[in-house]
């Protein structure tokens, strides 16, 4: 019944569109907790460039990415313009800087395209498909390939 | 209506397995942890099958059978023994003190299922 | 599911293996109350019994050896002998190690897997040792056909029969004859049910034969004078019709015999419907309904009021194996033996709890300090208040922690088992004695705690206790003892293991650190730093190894784990008398006590229990030492300055030199003395630790984060991996020993 009930759905899914440095990129509306204004981070020490820092949502400590710099773009200077995408990776929160939101785009499952090849191994890894929207292109990020929750240190 | 099963076993892991294979059957399901709670749960639960272990702390699965068929309320209720010991003299004793049949550890589902079948008619 | 179901029996299994160990222990003891040999008997069975549901053969196949030898302990057929009682504790350790392997994989020493399987057998007698894997439910019969047996359901049984005309062409004609005796009622067997379960197998005409029944004058209420014979056509083995009868074989007159027919064409809805209408007839009954129905007709006359649909009614079978204390319910008394009633609730809902009480805790210092902003006057009332809140904060935060505290017995008990293996290994004759096992600790210390434990045990009985006859020429007696005790002493938990072995070998260790070049050759050590020696990273040597502590290990990582908890670990010796380690580890994982300071423009949290004192420093404090070392000076020693936001990274180490700010002295678990150079202190707070486990990966000097009254995060510093990452730690010049012999 419910997995009758997701096919459904999954025949025509929403995604949220926004922007990274400039470029159209999107995620599965499901696949996002919360939108959030950006505020200053904490920054934590000896983190790799495309980590900003971490935030406190709620009480839970949860690691900010800067997507621009993830994806081999410019990094980005943050400022109060920005949001955050809260996602959830294997269960964890972890914030996504972008740009701005676009809107939501209704997208069905046939009109995604595969991303044709191209010389950049971050791209191919990245991204999972691509789809034409308002004369544009929209790039449908591969949440797994982006974010690699660390292991559980103990 | 739902066939109801009470099953009487110190062994959690036993019960969990109890418990997903009935309920996956469509048995209503309740468990009690030793003898002693199966035959004070008997009342409220006023189930159509008994499961009971043998090995259990505080009245083992003999004391069930004898304590529930001397009980005008249990005397006829089907009680099946749960129990690894498949010694003949085991089940003779069992059967002397009353018990309608017994599944031998480990059990397969269907194994389980044949044998409530026949002690209640359940049509699952 | 099933994983879900395997893992409730691992997690079982660790309460058996421990209640079993008790058990033993107990006996050891001397404790005669056959209740703790049953006790012991039921965790190895019900161990067994669920690692059969899980296929785990080797298990049970171990399980089965342990609880025959058991049961004949119970049964007093084995007298409990110290040689048997040591046996039954190397089968207990050797089925937690098979508990281990069936869960995490892995190899189990094969040889003493057969060596202990051959010392259980010389206990078992040759006739009871058979193997018992029957299939369920087929026990007593030969039933060769079980795994064949098709089990009907609601579709097959409204179809008559399972329609497997293709595959097996031959059908069999069953004539069954079925008379249950009296005794048959008393067992709670249905007559009907069986009949129903009969006619799953095929079609079936039944036949009630009431030409038994008397004249109602002479009819005896307890007998049973109807039977039934039964036609029944079905693609089924003979053992499939014989395993319906399986649980009232003895209790009936039952002959089965058997024609070989032509397969009936298609066995249709009718056959089946008609098959469970006759026996609907039969007994007047609709098998749908489990409500009681009115009695059947042929003995409607006879039949009180029962109820159950029975056929024959029972009221009181004299003759039935029932009798045993029929109308006497037994008294009842409840033996209140078992533990007090406890909750078993997910961790992950007492973090959340706990995550969720840390969030009030910051809060109210939100509170405090947006009310101490506002600048409206007489606030003393509200501070009342709201000094009453943070005391039910801190109230709710005590009880939830205490959720998480856990008594140490368990782990205590698990150690006994490695004194014992550490003993046999190297031929020395160990007690392990605990104290204070009811001492609560978090959970996660307690997990943590036991390889560091296991680790100095190994080492206490290796290095610590001497053997036999040495022990004797020393005027001791000849069995070792190991003490270990646990205890609360001002907010911290303490744990020692004492033992009354030889104590340490200063010179040999002395001699060891030099020759490994952790020490200068001239170095001036004090007994106790000597005996400290043996927590130096690098310290165990090669030669060391033995098959236990050794393994090319040393404390060093005993160290490094107490640490990672927070808390210290030292060893104090007397020649001739012993040596004592000491853990000391917070009460709590979840709150520390933490200086609030800046440092590279970030705030962060420092625990307070790594500094010694703090200070305001000025350039007359400070010299240089070659390019970019600086000491600083406190009254008359010198001390080497670590710039944390150097040492993370937080700026560029060239910018601009050491400016002179606010110093917390330090001091290492070695003694080593660091001053932390930062921007500024704020204030002395408590505050809730925040794992960044899972958020991020290790970061050098920073152990967890915290959420400040301002809803920021600020991590929380570890001094000494800020020194170890810093070149601070390259000289000492305050240290008699030092690394620098190594470089």
């Amino acid at each position: 019944m419910q997995a009758q009930a997701e096919l459904r759905h999954a025949e025509h899914s929403e995604f949220v569109s926004f922007t990274v440095t400039g470029q159209a990129f999107c995620l599965q509306i499901k696949q996002i907790r919360e939108i959030r204004r950006w505020s200053p981070v904490t920054v934590l020490p000896h983190a790799p460039h495309d980590v900003l820092g971490v935030m406190n949502l709620r009480g839970a400590v949860i690691p900010i990415y800067d997507l621009s710099a993830r994806f081999g773009l410019e990094t980005t200077e943050a400022s109060e313009r920005n949001v955050v995408i809260v996602v959830a990776v294997q269960d964890k929160p972890v914030g996504l800087l972008a740009e701005s939101v676009s809107e939501i785009i209704s997208i069905n499952p046939d009109d995604i395209q595969e991303t044709p090849a191209v010389d950049s191994r971050n791209t191919m890894e990245f991204i999972q498909g691509i789809i034409s929207h308002d004369g544009g292109m929209v790039r449908i990020i591969n949440l797994e390939a982006v974010i690699s929750v660390p292991e559980q240190v103990f | 209506m739902k066939t109801k099963v009470l099953a009487i076993d110190d062994s959690r892991t036993i019960r969990n397995l109890l418990a997903a294979t009935l309920e996956e059957a469509g048995f209503e399901y309740h468990c009690a942890v030793d003898g002693r709670e199966g035959v004070d749960m008997y009342t409220d639960v006023d189930p159509d099958v008994v499961i009971t272990d043998i090995n259990m702390p505080n009245l083992d699965g003999f004391g069930v059978i004898e304590e529930l068929r001397g009980d005008d309320f249990a005397s006829k209720v089907p009680i099946l023994v749960l129990t690894t010991e498949s010694a003949p003299e085991m089940k003779a004793r069992a059967r002397g003190a009353g018990a309608t049949g017994w599944i031998t550890k480990p059990f397969d589902d269907d194994s389980l299922i044949f044998a409530l079948k026949r002690v209640t008619g359940a049509a699952m | 599911m099933a994983g879900s179901i395997q893992d409730t029996f691992f997690e079982e299994c660790e309460e058996l293996l421990e209640a079993m160990d008790e058990g033993l222990t107990a006996i050891e003891g001397g404790d005669q109350d056959p209740e703790i040999v049953n006790a012991v008997f039921r965790a190895v069975h019900s161990i067994k019994g669920g690692a059969g549901a899980f296929g785990m053969e080797e298990l049970v196949a171990f399980a089965h050896k342990f609880e025959t030898v058991f049961d004949d302990v119970r049964s007093n057929k084995l007298q409990l002998d110290p040689k048997l009682i040591q046996l039954l504790f190397r089968a207990s350790d050797h089925l937690a190690d098979l508990v281990t392997r069936a869960r995490d994989g892995g190899q189990t020493d094969a040889e003493h897997h057969d060596v202990l399987i051959k010392a259980l057998e010389e206990y078992i007698d040759e006739e009871e040792e058979e193997i018992v894997f029957e299939p369920m439910g087929f026990g007593g019969l030969d039933m060769g056909g079980l795994p064949d047996l098709p089990l009907p359901d609601l579709d097959a049984m409204a179809g008559g029969m399972i329609d497997t005309a293709s595959t097996t062409p031959m059908e069999t004609l069953y004539k069954v004859r079925f008379h249950p005796l009296k005794e048959m009622f008393a067992t709670g067997n249905e007559p009907f049910f069986l009949l129903q379960a009969l006619s799953d197998l095929g079609t079936m005409d039944v036949t009630l034969d009431d030409s038994e029944l008397p004249g109602f004058d002479v009819m005896d209420l307890d007998e049973n004078y109807l039977a039934w014979n039964i036609e029944l056509r079905s693609k089924e083995p003979r053992s499939a019709v014989e395993a319906v009868f399986e649980f009232v074989e003895g209790l009936c007159e039952l002959t089965i015999d058997t024609e070989e027919v032509e397969a009936s064409e298609v066995p249709g809805d009718a056959d089946g419907d008609a098959a469970l209408s006759a026996l609907n007839d039969a007994f007047g009954t609709a098998p749908a309904e489990d409500e009681p129905v009115a009695a059947p007709a042929p003995l409607a006359e006879v039949a009180p009021e029962e109820p159950k649909p029975a056929p024959v009614a029972e009221p009181k079978p004299a003759a039935a194996p029932v009798k045993a204390e029929e109308n006497t319910p037994p008294p009842a008394k409840s033996e209140s033996r078992g533990p007090k009633p406890t909750l078993r609730v997910e961790l992950e809902r007492v973090d959340r709890l706990i995550n969720a009480v840390g969030e009030l805790i910051i809060n109210h210092s939100m509170l405090a300090q947006q009310i101490a902003n506002l600048d409206a006057g007489d606030v003393r009332d509200v501070e009342i208040e709201l000094e009453g809140f943070k005391n039910l904060a801190r109230d709710i935060q005590e009880g939830v922690m205490a959720i998480r505290a856990q008594p140490v017995k368990p782990l205590f008990q698990r150690m006994a088992r490695i004194v014992r293996e550490a003993s046999s290994a190297t031929g020395k004759n160990c007690k392990l004695v605990t104290e204070g096992e009811a001492t609560e600790v978090d959970k996660t210390v307690i997990e943590r705690l036991s390889d560091p434990l296991t680790h100095i045990l190994r080492n206490a009985v290796d290095h610590g206790v001497e053997k036999p006859e040495d022990r004797e020429a020393a005027g001791k007696s000849k069995m070792g003892e190991i003490r270990l005790s646990a205890s609360h002493r001002s907010g911290s938990v303490y744990i020692e293991v004492r033992d009354d072995g030889a104590g340490v070998n200063r010179p040999r260790v002395k001699q060891i650190a030099i020759d490994k070049g952790l020490i200068p050759e001239n170095a001036e050590l004090t007994d106790n730093e000597i005996d400290n020696l043996l927590f130096l990273p690098g310290f165990s040597t090669a030669k060391e190894i033995s098959n236990l502590s050794g393994r090319g290990v040393g404390m060093d990582v005993v160290k490094n784990a107490v640490t990672s908890l927070g808390g210290r670990v030292n060893v104090t010796s007397t020649p001739g008398k012993g040596s004592v380690f000491s853990i000391i580890l917070p009460l709590t994982l979840a709150v520390m006590d933490g200086m609030v300071v800046s440092v590279g423009g970030q705030t962060m949290v420092v625990p307070i229990t790594s500094i010694v004192e703090t200070m305001r420093g000025n350039d007359e404090m400070l010299s240089n030492l070659g390019a970019d070392g600086t000491l600083l000076s406190i009254r008359g020693s010198f001390v080497p300055v670590c710039d944390v936001a150097n040492a993370l990274g937080l700026k560029d180490p060239f910018s601009d030199h050491q400016q002179p700010g606010v110093f917390l002295l330090v001091e290492t678990e070695t003694g080593q003395r660091c001053a932390l150079a930062v921007d500024d202190i704020h204030d002395q707070r408590q505050v809730v630790i925040k794992s960044l486990d899972g958020v991020c990966g290790n970061i050098d000097g920073v152990s967890a984060a915290t959420i400040l009254g301002d809803g920021k995060i600020a991590m929380i510093l570890d001094p000494e991996s800020i020194i170890a990452a810093s070149p601070a730690a390259a000289f000492d010049p305050d240290r008699r020993m030092s690394n620098a012999s190594a470089s």
